[in-house]
């Protein structure tokens, strides 16, 4: 409005205005963009989220779904040679948390939203990177299987309750 | 030119905005979703009612465990598998059985069972098995009740029977049980009002599960002593697992009313195979009843689940009968026993899936493969008992005596009871296939051995347990002897 009243003075810089449309909107954005910040850290802290980068098989039970697992492991006889990590992710820095990657996301997709199948079943790709850490610590026998087989089997095809019953 | 530049930045801006608040939205969306989660995990429980070893009603009890109840309370489904089962059949009710339901009537699907049962209640009205929750009603009302005398005995079964038991002993238990066998039916129906409840299995204070009924508190005491456990005492040392197959086998088992007290017995003294029971039977002489059409001194064998069950491979594996009737399931975190009890086949994913991964097409496939060639035996069974119960009856109109037919009515006796022992038994050989087939098979020879002895007085049978010496396998060598050309026994491993 003072802009719009006749001005006499005879200024030749620019027309001296409050903070613009635009310095509100970036103040807004900032607060906005802050907020988002702060319940995203929040939620990351209180849904454990450092955890995830741990090798503690107790990370994997934060979601309830995973304790039959997670219990059934504390009696099985891998327990005190491997943890979950040991069996369910690649042995390369790269390939572990990639695995992490998408397993996680998979696994909050289907927690958050519901509706999967029960009991969980292992996918085809998880199942192929347990098969591979089978094999990388008993490589002796399995070499030795091997040798006579036209092609090779799956370990966890007859061992499958040895690392937690099914 | 300066101000659409200006737009176009407050524009941006604004998305940026737009952007942030949904980006600020989902993270309390997640948070708010994490927290739900993680109540569900903490498994609350409301003791809302006190529960003390004298609350019969089951709906007492499902305010506590509203889950559990209401599965419980699905018992009243009906359903049929392949075998088992029933959708329900309506009926005109009558001044005698109110009941507007009831399950298919076996004895129409095979009238064989008519010969089979001639002369016994049975004959009159056998019917296919409806859920838990029918098992008061159906008891009261079936035509047996109109054509015997049932003692209270059958209570046993067929009713929540602790707090009356305990009511009418005065505390104790046993003593109510021995009360109540010697009622007549209809005086001890008054005193019982639920189908099987909470209390039947569960101990009120603990919810551990507890062995309540005398008839299997007595024979697996009986049972344990013919293993060398004397005074077994189920509820103090039988372990968990065992425990979840126990409190079934408190009713699922073969059975019989002993002497004039009418004591509920399950005649385990010598073991649960057939064998043991059907030596217990000659040594403990029992009979059901007497055939109309033969004069032999039969028996009838009852739901015998639990001695079957026990000679299957599940057994030998450790899996209990709730594994697979009562699977575990989720309710949000919580993991609870499925109380719907009811056939694996209905569930086959929680029942079946959570150890055998294979698929429920597969593996329902895999149970119809032993239930038809259990069939097809049983029904080669039946025919053969059938046979032999005719050739009796024939030779009885031609004049002969009971000493004529001496051996032939004891192969009667022997070849019904192995045969209904099958028939009677819930899973179509399911429980143990080899088993069911190896007592189909020598009830079989039994019956048609039963049909020479009617032909030649002097018919030597070969009884069962076998009265010849079982032929021994030649044992064979480990490590084949050197210069031996035999191999392949697959016994030296690579």
């Amino acid at each position: 409005m003072a802009t719009q009243a006749p001005a006499p003075e005879p200024s030749s810089g620019p027309k001296r205005r409050g903070p613009s449309a635009f310095a509100w909107l970036s103040l807004g954005l900032s607060a906005l963009v802050g907020v988002a910040i702060g319940i995203g850290s929040f939620t990351f802290v209180y849904a454990k989220g450092a955890s995830y980068m741990t090798d503690d098989p107790a990370a994997c039970t934060n979601c309830h779904i995973m304790r039959d697992q997670y219990a059934e492991w504390t009696h099985s006889s891998h327990h005190t040679v491997a943890v979950c990590n040991d069996c369910h992710t690649p042995p390369s820095f790269v390939g572990k948390y990639l695995a992490k990657a998408r397993n996680g996301w998979h696994h909050s997709v289907a927690f958050t939203a519901g509706g999967f199948h029960e009991p969980i079943q292992i996918t085809a790709h998880n199942r192929a990177i347990t098969e591979q850490r089978c094999r990388s610590c008993h490589q002796t026998i399995v070499q030795a299987i091997d040798a006579h087989a036209a092609e090779s089997i799956s370990c966890i095809r007859c061992h499958n309750d040895v690392g937690h019953a099914p | 030119m300066d101000a659409s530049r200006t737009r176009r930045r407050l524009m941006l801006l604004l998305a940026a905005m737009v952007l942030a608040a949904g980006a600020a939205a989902a993270a309390a969306a997640l948070a708010v979703n994490i927290m739900e989660r993680k109540q569900e995990a903490r498994n609350p429980f409301y003791r809302v009612v006190e529960l003390t070893d004298m609350t019969e009603d089951p709906a007492i009890w499902g305010k506590n465990f509203p889950l559990q109840y209401d599965d419980y309370k699905r018992t009243v489904d009906m359903v049929h598998t392949k075998y088992g089962g029933s959708d329900g059949v309506p009926r005109a009710p009558t001044a005698n059985d109110p009941r507007e339901v009831t399950a298919q009537s076996r004895l129409e699907e095979d009238p064989r069972l008519k010969t089979f049962w001639a002369g016994y209640a049975f004959a009159v009205d056998f019917r296919e098995e409806r859920g838990h929750a029918y098992m008061l009603e159906d008891q009261t009302f079936t035509e047996r009740q109109q054509v015997t005398k049932q003692p209270g005995t059958c209570m046993h079964c067929h009713a929540s029977l602790y707090v009356p038991y305990k009511k009418l002993g005065e505390g104790d238990l046993i003593k109510g049980f021995e009360k109540m066998n010697q009622m007549p039916y209809a005086e001890a129906r008054k005193l019982v009002e639920h189908p099987v409840a909470c209390i039947d299995c569960h101990d009120p204070e603990t919810m551990q599960l507890r062995v309540t009924r005398p008839g299997f508190l007595e024979g697996i005491r009986a049972l344990k002593a013919s293993q060398g456990v004397q005074n077994y005492d189920v509820n103090a040392q039988a372990t968990r697992q065992e425990m979840r197959t126990y409190v079934c086998g408190q009713c699922h088992v073969e059975y019989y009313f002993k002497g004039p007290e009418k004591r509920l017995t399950y005649p385990w003294a010598n073991g649960i195979k057939i064998e043991n029971i059907l030596t217990y039977y000659t040594e403990n002489p029992h009979k059901d009843w007497t055939h109309a059409e033969t004069g032999a001194p039969v028996l009838k064998a009852q739901h015998p689940e639990f001695e079957m069950y026990n000679q299957g491979i599940h057994a030998r594996s450790g899996v209990a009968c709730a594994d697979c009737h009562m699977p575990y399931k989720r309710e949000g975190a919580l993991k609870i026993s499925d109380h719907h009890v009811r056939s694996p086949l209905l569930n086959v994913n929680r029942a079946c899936q959570t150890c055998h991964n294979w698929t429920e097409v597969e593996l329902t496939q895999r149970v119809f493969t032993i239930q038809d060639r259990t069939f097809e035996l049983r029904n080669r069974a039946l025919d053969a008992v059938v046979a032999l119960i005719g050739d009796m009856k024939a030779a009885r109109a031609a004049g002969k005596t009971d000493a004529d037919l001496k051996t032939a009515m004891e192969l009667q006796r022997r070849a019904q009871f192995m045969v209904d022992f099958v028939e009677a038994e819930n899973s179509m050989g399911f429980h143990a296939p080899e088993e069911a087939a190896r007592i189909l098979g020598i009830a079989m020879d039994l019956a048609r051995q039963g049909q020479l002895a009617v032909r030649q007085a002097d018919y030597t049978p070969n009884l069962f347990p076998s009265t010849t010496a079982p032929v021994k396998p030649t044992p064979r060598e480990v490590t084949p002897p050197p210069g031996s050309a035999a191999g392949g026994s697959g016994g030296t491993g690579n």
